[in-house]
C-alpha cells in the first residue's frame, strides 16, 4: 500500500511535468515518468507481464516517437500566455467537472472488484494469450488492420510531392 | 536470513557487471593492440616508474578511472544543465539493472536454504531485458539534444533510429527462442538447456535457434553502438556523436555504457543459445557423462562450476564482439538502416514462422 | 513480492554507483571554466549558434513510426510463443493472418521507398 502511494504520487508528478513544463523536451520526459510509474503499477496489481509490455510500447517506442516529432518541428519552449478571463473561468468549470466524475467513479465499485482471491495464474503469459487468442480473437486480428492503415498513412503523409 | 541472500545476490550481480567492465575495458586496449601490431595500454606504475614491470590490468580497473574522474566537468554555456546530468544516469542505469535478471547460476545449499542464483528472479525476465535495452536509447536522445551541439544532435538522432531499427530484429530472434523452450522465464530457458539430445549433445539454444544467434548477435552489436555499427559517435564524421560535449566522468560513463552494452549481448547468447550456466552433462549432483561414467560432486562444487562456466562463456562472447570491432569497417548509414529493414526483419520472420511449423509438426523437437 | 523486492534493491544500488560516476568529475576536478572551453565543439571553428530551429530529415520521424508498429506486433508475438504449443496449429494460423497482414505493410513500405535513405 505504501508502494501504491509512492508510485501514484511519482505518477501525478510526472503528469504535472508534461503539463505545466514550458519545455516540450522535459513535457516527455515527464510522460517517461508517468507511463513508468503505471508499469509499475500494474506490477503491484499482479500483472507483470502487462508492466514490461507497458515500458517497451510506451516508455520504449511511443514517447522516443514523440521526442522525434518535437524535435523534427524544432519546438521552441512555450510561451506564457496570459489566458482571458472567460476562458480562465472555463478552464477551472471543466478541471472541476473532471475531478467531479473521477471523485464520482471512485465510490462505485468495478465490477468484479473485491471478488477475494485472484484466479490461478492470473497475469500469467498462459491467462493473458488464453483470452486474447482465444475470447477476444477479432479484435486482435483487427489491430494488425489498424496498424497497417498507420503505417500506410504515415508513408503518405511523408511522400515527396513531385 | 532470507533477505540477507536476497541482498548478498544483488550485490554479487552488480559487482560482476561493474568488474566486467573494467576489466573489458583492458581486454579491448590490449586486444586493438594486440590487433594494430601496438603495445598497449602500458603506463599504470607505482611513483612514477618505481617497479620495472607496468601494472596491467591497474591501468584501466583503476587508473584510467580516477583519472577521469579527476578530469574537469565541461558543460557547455547553452546546455540544458539538468538534462546533460541525466542523460549519463538514465543511459547507464537500466543497462547496469539488466543484469539483476540475468542468472549466473543454478541453485546454491547452503545450511538447508536453497537459493536459485539470479539476483531478483521476476517472471518475464526475458521482457525484462528488453524493457531495459528500449530505455536505453533516451540516453543517448537527450545527450544529443541537451548538449545544444550539432555533432552531438546528429549523433543522437542516428543513434536512436538505428537503436530502435534494430530492437525489431532483436525482438524477434528473441521470440524465436521463447517459442522453442515455451518460457519467458531466462532461468527457465537456461535449465531447459541442461537436458540432453539423443542423450548425447546438450540441447543448447544454438542447435535448435541458428539462424536467431546471428540475428541476435548483429543486432545487438548494432545496439551496442560499435564498429562496424558505430555510427552514432563515428570520430570520423561527428568526432564523438552524442557523447561531444561530454567530458570526465560523465563521458566516461558513457563509454562504460557501451560496455555494458558488450557484456548484456554476451549474457544473452550465453543464457539463449549456449545454456547460460551448464556445464555439458554436469547435473545437481554431478556429471553424468553419455558413456555410463558418472561422478559424483558435492553441491557447493557444482555451483561453483555453473557459475566459472557462466563467466568464461560470458567473457568468450565479449571478447568475439571486441574481435570483431577491431576488425570490420564502419557500415554506411544507408546501408545499416537497409540491413535492419530490408535483411534482418524479414529474416527475423520467416525464421519464426519455421520455428512455429516445426515446434507443432514435431512435438518432441525440444525439451521442456 | 520478494523478487520485487531484490529489483527494487538493485534499481537502488545501480541508482546510487551511477549518480556517484556521474557526479565524479563535478566534485573531484577542478573547476575553471573559460568563455572558449564552455562554447560547443565544432572542430575548431566558431559556433555556428544554437541548435534551437534546426531541423532534420522526416525519414526518422517515419522510422519511428515504423518501430512504433512493427514492436507492436512482436509485442503480441512473446505471450504468443508462450502458449504456441496449447493453442496448436490454429494459434499458428491466427498469428499467421496477423503477421501477414503487417508483412503487407512492411512490403508496402519497402515497394514505397520510404526505406531508401538518399
Amino acid at each position: 500500500m505504501i508502494a501504491f502511494w509512492v508510485v501514484a504520487l511519482l505518477a501525478i508528478a510526472g503528469a504535472l511535468v508534461v503539463v505545466l513544463h514550458r519545455n516540450p523536451v522535459y513535457s516527455a520526459l515527464g510522460l517517461v515518468l508517468t507511463l513508468f510509474q503505471v508499469a509499475v503499477i500494474f506490477a503491484l496489481l499482479e500483472a507483470p507481464l502487462l508492466a514490461l509490455l507497458q515500458v517497451i510500447v510506451y516508455a520504449g517506442a511511443i514517447v522516443v516517437l514523440f521526442l522525434f516529432v518535437i524535435m523534427l518541428l524544432a519546438l521552441e519552449p512555450e510561451k506564457r500566455l496570459a489566458a482571458p478571463f472567460p476562458v480562465a473561468v472555463a478552464g477551472l468549470v471543466l478541471a472541476g467537472l473532471l475531478g467531479f466524475a473521477l471523485a464520482a467513479a471512485s465510490t462505485v465499485p468495478l465490477a468484479g472488484a473485491g471478488q477475494g482471491a485472484l484466479p490461478a495464474g492470473f497475469g500469467s503469459p498462459e491467462s493473458l494469450a488464453a483470452s486474447l487468442f482465444g475470447a477476444h480473437l477479432l479484435p486482435f486480428e483487427l489491430t494488425s488492420v489498424l496498424l497497417l492503415v498507420a503505417v500506410v498513412g504515415a508513408v503518405v503523409l511523408a511522400r515527396r510531392r513531385s | 536470513m532470507e533477505v540477507f541472500f536476497s541482498l548478498a545476490k544483488v550485490v554479487v550481480a552488480f559487482v560482476i557487471i561493474l568488474q566486467l567492465t573494467l576489466i573489458l575495458l583492458w581486454v579491448e586496449r590490449k586486444g586493438s593492440a594486440l590487433i594494430q601490431d601496438r603495445v598497449g595500454a602500458n603506463r599504470a606504475n607505482l611513483f612514477g616508474g618505481l617497479l620495472p614491470f607496468n601494472l596491467g590490468i591497474v591501468n584501466t580497473w583503476m587508473a584510467d578511472p580516477l583519472k577521469l574522474f579527476h578530469k574537469e566537468d565541461i558543460v557547455p554555456a547553452d546546455a540544458d544543465r539538468f538534462l546533460h546530468w541525466l542523460a549519463p544516469f538514465v543511459g547507464i542505469v537500466p543497462l547496469f539493472l539488466t543484469f539483476a535478471v540475468i542468472p549466473f547460476g543454478d541453485v546454491l545449499k547452503v545450511g538447508g536454504f536453497t537459493i536459485d542464483l539470479v539476483a531478483a528472479p521476476i517472471p518475464a525476465s526475458v521482457l525484462f531485458v528488453l524493457a531495459m535495452a528500449s530505455l536505453a536509447v533516451y540516453g543517448v536522445v537527450i545527450g544529443g539534444w541537451a548538449s545544444n551541439s550539432r555533432w552531438a544532435f546528429l549523433g543522437g538522432v542516428r543513434g536512436t533510429a538505428q537503436m530502435i531499427s534494430y530492437e525489431l530484429a532483436l525482438g524477434l530472434a528473441i521470440v524465436s527462442v521463447v517459442l522453442t523452450y515455451g518460457s519467458l522465464d531466462l532461468q527457465a530457458i537456461a535449465r531447459a538447456q541442461g537436458a540432453l539430445m539423443w542423450g548425447v549433445v546438450p540441447a543448447w539454444g544454438v542447435f535448435y535457434q541458428p539462424v536467431a544467434l546471428v540475428l541476435l548477435f548483429i543486432a545487438g552489436m548494432a545496439e551496442s553502438k560499435r564498429a562496424p555499427f558505430d555510427l552514432p559517435e563515428a570520430e570520423s564524421e561527428l568526432v564523438a556523436g552524442f557523447f561531444t560535449e561530454y567530458s570526465g566522468s560523465k563521458q566516461s560513463v558513457f563509454m562504460m555504457a557501451d560496455f555494458v552494452e558488450v557484456a548484456i549481448v554476451a549474457a544473452l547468447v550465453t543464457t539463449l543459445f549456449f545454456g547460460g550456466w551448464q556445464v555439458p552433462w554436469l547435473g545437481r549432483e554431478g556429471f553424468h557423462f553419455p558413456g555410463g561414467l558418472d561422478i559424483a560432486l558435492p553441491s557447493l562444487v557444482v555451483t561453483l562450476l555453473q557459475i566459472g562456466s557462466f563467466l568464461l562463456k560470458l567473457f568468450i562472447f565479449c571478447w568475439v564482439q571486441i574481435l570483431v570491432r577491431w576488425s570490420l569497417p564502419r557500415m554506411r548509414y544507408d546501408h545499416l538502416m537497409a540491413f535492419g529493414w530490408k535483411r534482418l526483419l524479414p529474416i527475423g520472420l520467416v525464421n519464426l514462422v519455421v520455428t512455429a511449423v516445426f515446434v507443432l509438426a514435431f512435438e518432441g523437437w525440444t525439451v521442456r | 513480492m520478494e523478487p520485487y523486492a531484490a529489483l527494487l534493491a538493485s534499481f537502488a544500488l545501480c541508482a546510487v554507483v551511477a549518480a556517484i560516476l556521474v557526479c565524479a568529475s563535478w566534485i573531484l576536478g577542478p573547476r575553471n571554466p573559460t568563455a572558449t572551453k564552455l562554447e560547443v565543439f565544432e572542430t575548431g571553428n566558431p559556433s555556428s549558434g544554437s541548435l534551437r530551429g534546426i531541423r532534420f530529415p522526416v525519414k526518422f520521424y517515419l522510422v519511428a513510426i515504423f518501430f512504433v508498429v512493427f514492436d507492436v506486433e512482436v509485442v503480441f508475438l512473446y505471450p504468443w510463443a508462450v502458449v504456441l504449443r496449447q493453442l496448436g496449429w490454429a494459434g499458428l494460423v491466427e498469428m499467421a493472418v496477423f503477421v501477414a497482414i503487417l508483412g503487407a505493410g512492411l512490403a508496402y513500405v519497402w515497394k514505397a521507398g520510404a526505406l531508401e535513405w538518399d
